[in-house]
C-alpha cells in the first residue's frame, strides 16, 4: 500500500513538474520568438519589461487575463467557450508519453522519467495531434464569422492532409526500433540516432510537421493578410491566449518528438540525459522561429500539392526502401 | 535528356533560392539592430519636421498673426479656430486662437496657407496627455517670441494695410499716388 501511495505521489510530482516546465517554457518560447524575429529584423524586440524583457511573459499573461471576454453575436456559446481548451489540452497529453531522461534510482525504487511509457506512444501521439483538429475546426465554426470558417476550413484540410505523411514518416522509425514505445525508440538509437539512417525522413518529418502546427510558411489558417487571424479571429483574452499557448507547447512537443524520433533523445555525452534533451527538444522551435523569420506564406493549392505529391509519396517510398534494407541486411 | 537536365537544374535552383534567404537572416541575427531606443535616445529632428504647432512673431516683437482665418479654411480636419479683432492703430490680431491637438493631423497645410508666416510647425511632437481635453491648445500655449524659421520677415513691410506709418512706405513700393491731382 505504502508503495503504492509512493507510486502515485511520484507520478503526481512528475505530473507537476512536466506541467510547469512546459507551461513556462511555452511562455518563454514566446518572448524567445519576439527577440529572435526582432534581432533577425534588426530590432531589439520587447526588452522594457525587466532585464532584457524576461518578464515579459508575465506582463502578457497579465494583460491576457484582464481582457474582456468578447462572445460576438451568433456564436455557438458552448462550443466558443469549451474549444480553446482543446488545443492546449491535446498537447499538454501527449508530453505524457515523451521520456526526459534515463530511470533514476530513488531509494533502492527505479522512477522512469517518463509519465507513461505506452507501449503505443506513437499512436497515442497521432491520435491526440488529430483531436487538435478540433480546436480550430470547430473554434472557426462556433466563432459564426466568414474570415473564421475560412481559416478553419483551410486549417482542417492542411492538418488532416499532413497527418498523413507525418504518420508515414514515424513508420520506418517504427520498423528500426521495434516498438511503439517512446522509451524503446530512445534505447533503439543508443548506438547511432536515426537521423543518420533516415534523412529522407527526418526532412519529411520536419516539413510535415510544420504544416501541422500551422506556422509559416503554411500558417494557411491564420494569414493574417487575407483572413486577419483565421480560425482565432474571435477569440480575445484568455481563450486567444489558450491557442496560442496550446501552437508554443505544440512547437515545443514537435521538438521533443524529433529529439526521440531522430536524434536519440536524451543520449549524449559528458552532460547529464535531461539536459541533452532539453538541448535537442530546443533545436526545432529554434528552426521554426528562423523559418518564419526566412520564408513567406504559400498558397492552398501548393500546400496541397506538396503534400499529396511529393511528401505523401515519398514517405511511402521511403518505407517500402527501409523494409527492403532492413529485409536484406537480416 | 533535356527534360531530365531541366528538372535537375529546377532541383538545384530551387533548392538555392530556398536555402539563400536563410543565409540572409543568419547575417542578420549577428548584426547590430538599427533599432533607436527612444525615450533615452532621443534623435535630434530635421527643423522643417511637422510637430506641435506655434504662433511666431515678428522682428518687432509684434504677434504675426492677422486672423485671416486661412488656416482654418485650409485645415482639412478643421482643428483651427480664431476669433478676429482689430486693435486701436488699425492692425487686426487673434482675440482667441485655438488648435484642438487631438483631431490636427500635422499635414502643415496650415503653415502653407499662412500669408503672414505667423502659424509654423516645429519638430516637437512630445504632446501627449492623458486627457483629450488637454489637448486643446489656447493661444497662450501656441504664441512664441520668436520669428520660427524666418525670423527676419515682417508682413507688414512687404504688404497689408499701412499701419503705423504712411501709405508708400513699404519694401519695394512706389510712393502712394496722390488722387488730387492728374499729372503723372
Amino acid at each position: 500500500m505504502t508503495l503504492w501511495l509512493a507510486g502515485f505521489a511520484v507520478l503526481l510530482v512528475k505530473l507537476v513538474l512536466v506541467l510547469a516546465v512546459v507551461m513556462a517554457g511555452a511562455a518563454y518560447l514566446v518572448l524567445v520568438e519576439r527577440k529572435l524575429l526582432g534581432r533577425f529584423q534588426l530590432r531589439y524586440g520587447p526588452n522594457r519589461v525587466g532585464p532584457f524583457g524576461l518578464l515579459q511573459p508575465l506582463a502578457d499573461g497579465a494583460k491576457m487575463l484582464l481582457k474582456e471576454d468578447l462572445v460576438p453575436a451568433g456564436a455557438d456559446k458552448f462550443l466558443f467557450f469549451i474549444i480553446p481548451a482543446v488545443l492546449p489540452m491535446t498537447t499538454l497529453l501527449a508530453f505524457a508519453v515523451v521520456p526526459f531522461g534515463t530511470e533514476l534510482t530513488i531509494m533502492g525504487q527505479k522512477v522512469p522519467m517518463v509519465i507513461s511509457d505506452l507501449d503505443v506512444g506513437v499512436l497515442f501521439v497521432l491520435a491526440l495531434s488529430s483531436v487538435g483538429v478540433y480546436s480550430l475546426a470547430l473554434g472557426g465554426w462556433a466563432s459564426n464569422s466568414k474570415y473564421s470558417l475560412l481559416g478553419a476550413v483551410r486549417g482542417v484540410g492542411q492538418m488532416i492532409s499532413y497527418e498523413l505523411p507525418l504518420g508515414l514518416t514515424l513508420v520506418p522509425v517504427v520498423m528500426m526500433a521495434k516498438s511503439m514505445s517512446l522509451v524503446d525508440i530512445v534505447n533503439a538509437q543508443a548506438s547511432m540516432p536515426f537521423i543518420v539512417y533516415q534523412p529522407v525522413a527526418f526532412i519529411l518529418f520536419f516539413v510535415s510537421a510544420l504544416a501541422e502546427i500551422k506556422r509559416t510558411p503554411f500558417d494557411l489558417a491564420e494569414a493574417e493578410n487575407e483572413l486577419q487571424a483565421g480560425y482565432h479571429m474571435e477569440y480575445s483574452g484568455m481563450r486567444f491566449a489558450l491557442f496560442f499557448l496550446g501552437e508554443y507547447v505544440n512547437m515545443i512537443f514537435l521538438g521533443a518528438l524529433a529529439a526521440v524520433f531522430f536524434m536519440g533523445g536524451w543520449s549524449g555525452p559528458v552532460l547529464p540525459p535531461i539536459v541533452w534533451m532539453l538541448i535537442k527538444t530546443s533545436i526545432m522551435p529554434i528552426l521554426l522561429i528562423w523559418i518564419r523569420a526566412t520564408l513567406p506564406r504559400l498558397r492552398p493549392d501548393q500546400l496541397m500539392r506538396l503534400c499529396w505529391v511529393w511528401l505523401a509519396p515519398l514517405a511511402l517510398v521511403n518505407i517500402l526502401a527501409t523494409g527492403a534494407v532492413m529485409l536484406l541486411a537480416g | 535528356m533535356d527534360e531530365r537536365n531541366g528538372f535537375l537544374k529546377n532541383m538545384v535552383q530551387g533548392t538555392t533560392g530556398l536555402m539563400e534567404p536563410f543565409w540572409v537572416t543568419l547575417k542578420h541575427l549577428f548584426r547590430k539592430p538599427i533599432t533607436e531606443q527612444y525615450p533615452e535616445y532621443k534623435r535630434e529632428l530635421p527643423p522643417r519636421a511637422r510637430g506641435r504647432i506655434v504662433l511666431t512673431r515678428s522682428p518687432d516683437k509684434e504677434e504675426r498673426c492677422v486672423a485671416c482665418q486661412l488656416c482654418s479654411a485650409a485645415c482639412p480636419v478643421s482643428c483651427i479656430s480664431m476669433q478676429s479683432a482689430v486693435r486701436q492703430d488699425g492692425r487686426r490680431y487673434a482675440e482667441w486662437f485655438r488648435i484642438n491637438f487631438g483631431r490636427c493631423i500635422f499635414c502643415g497645410l496650415c503653415e502653407e496657407a499662412c500669408p503672414t508666416l505667423a502659424i509654423q510647425l516645429t519638430p516637437d511632437f512630445e504632446m501627449s496627455e492623458d486627457d483629450p481635453l488637454k489637448l486643446i491648445y489656447e493661444k497662450h500655449q501656441l504664441l512664441v517670441d520668436h520669428g520660427g524659421k524666418d525670423p527676419d520677415y515682417d508682413f507688414y513691410k512687404h504688404a497689408g494695410v499701412a499701419v503705423g506709418r504712411e501709405p508708400g512706405t513699404h519694401d519695394n513700393e512706389h510712393p502712394a499716388a496722390n488722387p488730387k491731382t492728374n499729372f503723372p
